[in-house]
């Protein structure tokens, strides 16, 4: 016979386990299904600084496989196979993943987001060898040398900081005449005597046969265009959910994420969205992993209504 | 079988081997590349038949340049000798076995 869990939950992030945590320690039988490694973009993330309890910090990698590890102490299973569509109208719920199919009475998507590229010629082309977009990882092929960063928000000026102690040179192209970053980045980046900053700038193309040689900019108030050669592009904006996967019938925004309140409930009854994959003002740790714990007052909810 | 640690030294029987090689450009301190190091590793295990390295990128500094690996994690996949597969970025298992499956 089929194993039915009372729920699945897409996606081994802060959310997806937090939510593990609870359910599990609720005394429903919950599965973590997650296509990579635990931990979700906070597995990127070099110190954690804004998470309560660790008050030196702590590196993101860690702190995921704490998470999956307080999750698996009270029975949540982890599973390392990745969804590539599901039947959320039947019940009970059917996802087919590359290991095969899974049933659940409960669906948790907790998929978050991956970075966002800008979508101009030459991109896909370079990317990986020219044009980057984890400063932390690739950075280091760029020491001593020029750097162009692309973003204006949070991640792109700690990029900007970042790659600044590391390279000679580093200009931040940024649309708009200020940051909306915090304070604290844009004072710490005025600091900065090697950065450069290019004000209502867009990025408009990346140019290059074989090799990325330069990027064209356009400037937004004046329309005037100009040729830049750093040595590398690292492109820093924003990011977007992964939600492409989701059945039609789970409403989503125009922005692609899912349509959820604090309650965490979607358009499917049953079906739930935590962490930065549903709409909400603040994608942080301490937000998904507190939808986690919401989530499943529903989802107990749900089943006491429809299973139990 | 588990994975080989691969150096300036020992890359020459890597090149020499008549297995499939998939080799991974890595550091410890790069995020991506610890999401995608566990999945190697299963890789390792699970795949006897293929040769499975990893290259650390700041103690093999020319290994990584000699593959003109700008962006870690990189995977190359070799046979014969020669690369016929080099992708930057974590991906998947499934599409790693892909990767392999279509070399």
């Amino acid at each position: 016979m089929k194993k039915v869990y009372d729920t699945i939950i897409i996606g081994g992030g802060p959310g997806g386990y937090t939510t593990a945590l609870y359910a599990s320690r609720a005394g429903l039988s919950t599965l973590v299904v997650e296509k990579m490694t635990v931990g979700g973009q906070l597995a990127l993330t070099d110190t954690v600084e804004n998470y309560p309890g660790f008050d030196e910090g702590i590196d993101g990698f860690t702190l995921g496989m704490k998470m999956q590890a307080s999750a698996e102490r009270f029975g949540a299973e982890t599973m390392y196979a990745e969804v590539l569509s599901m039947d959320l109208e039947n019940t009970p719920r059917k996802l087919n993943t590359t290991e095969g199919e899974l049933y659940a009475h409960t669906v948790v998507i907790a998929t978050g987001a991956y970075p966002r590229l800008l979508g101009v010629g030459g991109e896909e082309k370079f990317l990986g060898r020219g044009v980057h977009i984890c400063a932390h990882c690739d950075g280091r092929f760029y020491k001593d040398r020029t750097v162009l960063v692309v973003g204006g928000g949070n991640s792109a000026l700690e990029d900007a900081l970042y790659l600044a102690r590391l390279c000679e040179r580093v200009i931040l192209v940024h649309r708009r005449d200020a940051f909306r970053a915090e304070r604290v980045l844009v004072d710490a980046l005025q600091r900065q005597e090697n950065v450069e900053v290019r004000y209502d700038s867009v990025l408009e193309e990346i140019l290059g046969d074989e090799k990325m040689e330069g990027v064209r900019l356009r400037n937004v108030r004046d329309g005037g265009t100009s040729v830049l050669a750093p040595d590398g592009v690292f492109i820093s904006v924003g990011r977007e959910p992964a939600t492409a996967f989701l059945p039609q019938e789970l409403a989503r925004d125009a922005h692609g994420y899912i349509i959820a309140d604090e309650t965490t409930r979607t358009s499917v009854d049953g079906v739930y969205a935590v962490g930065d994959v549903r709409t909400k003002p603040l994608r942080q740790i301490v937000t998904a992993v507190a939808d986690g714990a919401v989530a499943v007052e529903y989802m107990k909810e749900y089943l006491t209504k429809n299973i139990f | 079988m588990s994975y080989i640690k691969v150096n300036a030294t020992n890359f020459g029987e890597v090149e020499k081997s008549e297995k499939v090689v998939l080799l991974d450009f890595y550091a410890d301190w790069c995020g991506p590349c610890r999401m995608v190091g566990p999945v190697i590793e299963e890789i390792a295990k699970e795949h006897p038949e293929i040769l499975v390295g990893k290259v650390n990128v700041d103690e093999e500094q020319a290994l990584a340049s000699a593959f003109s690996v700008m962006s870690i994690p990189t995977l190359v996949i070799m046979k014969n000798g020669k690369i016929v597969r080099q992708v930057a970025g974590a991906r998947p298992k499934a599409q790693i076995l892909a990767l392999l499956e279509n070399a």
